[in-house]
């Protein structure tokens, strides 16, 4: 394994992911959602949500790199709200 | 009418110009080099079949196309195994994740080739499959095999699931009913899977060019060869293109009653 | 129809699942470790952070080649989509000929892709290349290794003729399917020709179009081998498309981070095309 060159940063980035994962999946087998509307223009399901606040949160971080000299824990730290608005009203 | 005679009149024009560059590749891979770099002729003055000669009695060439068609081959195979009942899972049933699961598979069409080659030829080299037909044939699944659920899924869905629920009725176990009764049901569907298949693995070479290096070396890949110190050697070149051209011919002969079925990948 | 809910549907996805993340998780995991360091061999690789990331969002270079991607998909579509369903339309519809013109058209597709580029290389030059022969014969100031308007035009030309078969073959089967009775009922109308085309023939061609656009903007976003072949990306870097960019950093100048960075950037933008694609397909789907 030796070859992928792992860092801790990606190391804890993959884990969790991954730990978002197996407990999106262990949520949803305890209590299956529906797909409903929310602000978002579409019907979504909670797998559906997850996505797009991960998705939007890359671009968030992009946006960061590429436009401002700022710190990315700011960027880190506007995902994780926007992702959490997302999840619950989105 | 004179629709139909402008219809033909087009129709009759696109397919020249789709042969064209074909009939001019043909058409050198009989001539000699003096001949290709001297005077533009239409049709070979000196007929030779000295370019196919040096392809088919020197093994490094003609083994080319034979490591070729053994990973299309085995690729076509492994896809269609393993394809077959993912697409059915689709067309029948709800499950966890069923959607995000169809387009993670739809996403692997899109990856960039050219910086994921790198950790292809080391995975593929830390499991000690390097330089062998069945690396490239599973590398190649990775967009082979989401193209072909899309497709069957649509082929399946077209069949009533009743269909499903008498064979069962009537006791049949599910490998039974699959193999006896559905499959001979979505036969254009299996037909033009593998088409797909053996199209987008018989035209792709990158991926194949860094997962072998002797023993599997593609076709493709060894055409590279005629661009020597001395220069190109054309007729060889144009000989060994025309060659790559002929299986796949002869694979849309086989499939041609399906495609006009089989191309709207049953969800018209 | 109407599909059970069935969790153990999962064990027949299973084989493709492992199947396609062997192939697809660990390489992708590799190259976003990749983007996070400065690789200088197997053995001495230095966390930068973001580091890349920032540069490849600002190097120009790179903003060109993605420009240029931009600028050739959409001329694909442009093109090859309209293109394709004209061609799916004159096709014969029954007997030999009709067999004889799919198989024909069909021949582009199953060329190997440098192949493809070869035959563009021959086919294109002054001296030995019917095409640039005959244009120069005609006085036309022709060189695609030399002028890069020739160059794109060749590319484009060329792309053209590999692709829009497919998207006429699709097509052609789409009208295919269409009962004969949906005609009799506009001929009885003395519907127009445009008519015909507009309200019976494009509804029933969506389903099959949309795989066509799909595919294409895929397939074009990452063309690699066939202008690589063709021209090597010039003349200058005028048909220097995305994938040559990112493989002459990894490959050439071994400036793997970077390169890794901006295929992961570029990775993003596809699925976030390809997804708004895709679901505003599946949502008109279900609205129906």
């Amino acid at each position: 394994m030796n070859w992928m060159a792992w860092t801790l940063t990606t190391g804890v980035f993959f884990s969790v992911i991954a730990v978002m994962l197996i407990a999106m999946t262990v949520w949803e087998l305890r209590c299956p959602s529906t797909e409903r509307r929310g602000f978002l223009p579409i019907e979504t399901s909670r797998g559906d949500r997850l996505f797009i606040g991960l998705l939007s949160s890359a671009f968030i971080h992009l946006l960061f790199l590429g436009l401002t000299e700022l710190s990315l824990w700011i960027a880190l730290t506007i995902s994780v709200v926007w992702l959490a608005v997302v999840l619950r009203w989105g | 009418m004179p629709m139909t005679k402008t219809k033909t009149l087009g129709i009759t024009l696109y397919i020249l110009f789709v042969l064209t560059p074909i009939y001019w590749l043909l058409n050198m891979s009989f001539k000699t080099n003096e001949e290709i770099t001297g005077d533009l002729s239409f049709w070979p003055k000196e007929f030779t079949f000295d370019n196919y000669m040096v392809i088919f009695t020197d093994p490094s060439w003609y083994m080319g196309y034979f490591n070729s068609m053994t990973y299309v081959a085995l690729n076509v195979v492994i896809t269609l195994m393993v394809a077959l009942p993912a697409a059915y899972a689709f067309s029948r049933y709800k499950f966890l994740g069923d959607k995000q699961m169809f387009f993670w598979l739809l996403t692997n069409r899109m990856a960039p080739p050219a910086v994921f080659l790198l950790p292809f030829f080391q995975l593929y080299s830390s499991v000690g499959l390097f330089d062998t037909h069945i690396a490239v044939a599973l590398a190649h699944c990775l967009f082979n095999v989401p193209l072909a659920v899309w497709i069957l899924e649509g082929f399946m869905s077209g069949v009533p699931k009743e269909i499903d629920e008498t064979a069962y009725i009537d006791g049949y176990s599910f490998p039974r009913f699959f193999v006896r009764i559905f499959l001979p049901m979505i036969r254009s569907g299996i037909g033009v899977s593998a088409f797909f298949a053996f199209m987008f693995s018989w035209v792709e070479l990158l991926l194949a060019r860094t997962l072998t290096s002797v023993e599997a070396k593609p076709i493709a890949a060894i055409m590279t060869r005629t661009i020597g110190a001395t220069g190109v050697d054309w007729g060889v070149l144009a000989a060994a293109g025309v060659l790559t051209i002929l299986p796949g011919l002869l694979v849309i002969w086989f499939v041609r009653n399906h495609v006009a079925k089989g191309f709207a990948l049953g969800r018209v | 129809m109407n599909k059970t809910q069935n969790n153990k549907a999962w064990l027949l996805v299973l084989p493709v699942f492992l199947l396609v993340a062997f192939s697809a998780i660990i390489p992708l995991m590799t190259v976003v470790n990749y983007s996070v360091q400065d690789i200088f061999d197997q053995n001495s690789a230095y966390f930068v952070g973001a580091e890349w990331y920032r540069e490849v969002l600002l190097d120009p270079r790179l903003h060109d080649s993605l420009l240029r991607q931009f600028g050739f998909s959409g001329a694909v579509l442009l093109i090859e989509i309209p293109l394709g369903i004209l061609v799916a339309l004159m096709m014969p519809t029954r007997g030999v000929m009709a067999s004889l013109s799919l198989i024909l058209l069909a021949i582009p597709l199953l060329i190997p892709w440098n192949v493809v580029g070869t035959i563009w290389q021959i086919f294109g030059r002054a001296d030995i290349g019917l095409f640039g022969w005959a244009l120069n014969n005609l006085g036309v100031d022709y060189n695609y290794a030399a002028n890069p308007t020739d160059a794109w035009f060749t590319v484009l030309l060329m792309d053209v003729w590999h692709w829009t078969s497919l998207v006429a073959l699709l097509c052609y089967s789409g009208l295919r399917a269409i009962p004969e009775a949906f005609y009799q009922a506009a001929r009885i109308d003395r519907a127009s020709k445009w008519a015909i085309f507009r309200f019976i023939q494009l509804p029933r061609l969506k389903s099959v179009l949309i795989i066509g656009v799909l595919l294409r903007f895929m397939d074009s976003f990452m063309i690699y081998t066939e202008p690589f072949v063709l021209t090597g990306g010039g003349p200058g870097n005028s048909t220097t498309f995305l994938s040559q960019t990112l493989t002459q950093m990894a490959i050439g100048q071994f400036d793997l981070g970077p390169a890794a960075a901006f295929s992961l950037v570029y990775f993003l933008i596809v699925l976030l095309v390809s997804w708004l694609f895709f679901t505003t397909i599946t949502h008109l789907d279900n609205r129906k």
